[in-house]
């Protein structure tokens, strides 16, 4: 096991430095001059001498490895550099728009536990039947439909209509309830999907079969069948952690959630490049941390997948 | 054909195939089927809601609401259709080439889709659009740059799985070249699963685009699109919801379809395998 979590840890490198590679390049691919944008923003014409005075306060004059090194080892530092437009640190802005997403994601992962967990059950135990198949068609339709559609939708519904929820911003502790609902819309479908099929395949085990012919309770059966099969549903959700939390890109804009998200598209907007390298540097350290860990937990629950490495 | 005869026999398979070739008809015939201009603006005509002369209303700015809904069918629909063919191409030709050769070349190829595929699509595709700028050709690139790895990776194994068979292994020591090989065995059966893949994904490639053009990163106005005309929506929700329904059932209609084609494709294949 030692022997795994050492290899493991040592293939991240690699992925890591391409990562921190490929998010540092993009704003040296990018058209626009950055120190010329730094500029603009702030409203002042890019005359020749201005440029080259930014140019040198952003360090664009060092060769590209040279400014690579000592973006990463700041970066590594929790220093992302200013934001272009109001010209705070990126890390403050982020600081503050973090727990903002965390707090969405991690509602919405309740919810999709729950209601995942919940239907799934239902579905089992009706196989068949006119709940199961409407489940299942709520499922497909959920798969099909636009998040931004349905967030619009409930917005509408539970916002405007019926007066129940704020439709956008954070003020309130209510107004978290229909970002994550939209937002977990999707997950809940194929969970419910991924975990129905598992737990009606394991009614025909062996080991139901014989536990029905020993007479045992029902609920002890179902609790048999919903342990054997929840193993390839954690995975899945383990993986989709870091997915829910950069999914909430839309929902965050659609809700006015204050989060990364809208940071990061607000950037996109307006040129601001630290931000969105720092966005894009911090979502996949996040993403490879929890494949890491997804990894290493599937390898600890089930030995043979430690092979083939 | 197996395949052929057991799609014919599915009903859903064909409902959908039968739809969506309406749809994609319909999209290129837009500037015939269409009753009006998809970009004319009349003030005096705005949010009509349902009526004999505006079938779907009009928008915002008066614009007709089926017209836009038409024309989307060009931004939306095919865009997406395109992005999934470059894709599926730059993916059949790496995946093959580290399929059927092995050795370095598939270490190179793979590692590089591991870099790839370490970046959730979502992240990747608002990077480049970050570096490049909102537009529908960014978009299109965005998000070829962050699937090509996994279908590569498809396709990889795909093609290994065939390489692996006698009928193959027979054909390399009867001394075929690789090429011959790779056209007249591989490619055949390798493009029915090809085809499953894309089809599968055209409806979440659909999603994206859509929800791009919603946060106004894709599709620029006034060009009509399905996102960014529910985007459009949005604002004039409280006075006129009717507005947000023709353009979300659209997508939701046409991903579906998607969807249970591929769906469809996928148990045709699956079946097909159970009896080799």
């Amino acid at each position: 096991m030692k022997r795994y979590v050492g290899k493991r840890l040592l293939s991240s490198i690699p992925i890591l430095i391409g990562i921190s590679f490929l998010s540092f390049i993009l704003i040296n691919l990018s058209e626009s001059d950055p120190a010329e944008v730094a500029l603009r923003v702030n409203e002042i014409t890019p005359t020749d001498e201005a440029v080259a005075e930014m140019r040198e306060e952003l360090e664009l004059d060092k060769s590209f490895f040279g400014q690579y090194w000592t973006w990463i080892s700041n970066s590594v530092q929790g220093d992302f550099g200013n934001s272009y437009i109001n010209g705070k640190p990126v890390m403050d802005e982020m600081k503050r728009a973090i727990p903002a997403t965390l707090w969405l994601a991690f509602v919405s992962f309740v919810i999709i536990v729950i209601v995942s967990t919940v239907a799934a059950i239902i579905c089992t135990i009706y196989e068949g039947r006119f709940i199961d198949r409407m489940i299942r068609w709520i499922v497909f339709i959920g798969e099909a439909m636009p998040s931004f559609w349905i967030g619009l939708l409930l917005m509408w519904l539970l916002a405007v209509k019926l007066n129940l929820f704020p439709t956008s911003g954070m003020e309130s502790p209510l107004s978290v309830v229909l970002p994550a609902v939209t937002l977990s819309f999707a997950y809940i479908s194929t969970y419910v999907r991924l975990l129905r099929n598992n737990m009606v395949q394991s009614k025909h085990e062996y080991y139901i079969v014989y536990a029905e012919a020993r007479g045992l309770k029902k609920v002890t059966i179902l609790k048999h069948m919903f342990r054997n099969s929840i193993q390839s549903s954690i995975t899945a959700l383990g993986m989709s952690i870091p997915k829910l939390i950069a999914g909430t890109v839309i929902i965050e804009n659609i809700f006015a959630w204050p989060g990364v998200g809208r940071l990061c598209v607000t950037a996109i907007f307006n040129h601001d490049y630290p931000i969105i390298q720092a966005y894009v540097f911090l979502m996949a350290v996040l993403f490879v941390t929890c494949n890491l860990l997804v990894d290493i937990i599937t390898a600890a629950l089930d030995p043979r997948t430690r092979e083939g490495i | 054909m197996v395949i052929v005869k057991r799609l014919r026999k599915d009903r859903t398979a064909m409902i959908c195939s039968l739809f969506l070739i309406v749809v994609i008809l319909a999209g290129i015939f837009a500037p015939w089927l269409a009753p009006y201009d998809p970009i004319e603006m009349d003030v005096k005509e705005k949010l009509t809601g349902m009526n004999k002369e505006y079938l779907l209303g009009t928008d915002q700015l008066g614009r007709d609401v089926l017209s836009r809904l038409l024309y989307g069918i060009r931004t939306t629909v095919f865009v997406a259709m395109v992005t999934m063919f470059i894709t599926i191409v730059i993916g059949t030709i790496l995946g093959a080439i580290a399929g059927m050769f092995r050795g370095k070349i598939d270490e190179i190829i793979m590692r590089l889709c591991d870099i790839f595929m370490s970046f959730p699509s979502e992240v990747m595709i608002l990077a480049i659009i970050g570096m490049m700028g909102p537009g529908i050709t960014n978009i299109i690139i965005a998000s070829i740059i962050a699937k090509w790895a996994w279908y590569t990776r498809m396709i990889r194994s795909v093609v290994i799985k065939y390489t692996g068979k006698s009928y193959i292994q027979f054909a390399r020591v009867a001394g075929f070249s690789k090429w011959h090989i790779a056209k007249r065995h591989i490619a055949p059966s390798t493009m029915g699963e090809i085809s499953v893949l894309a089809t599968l994904d055209v409806g979440s490639v659909i999603l994206m685009i859509s929800a791009l053009s919603f946060l106004g990163l894709g599709v620029q106005a006034p060009t009509p699109e399905w996102g960014m005309m529910l985007n459009e929506a949005k604002n004039v929700m409280t006075v006129h919801p009717f507005i947000m329904i023709p353009p979300g059932v659209a997508i939701l209609l046409v991903v579906a379809a998607f969807n249970f084609l591929g769906d469809s494709l996928q148990d045709a294949f699956n079946v097909k395998r159970g009896h080799e």
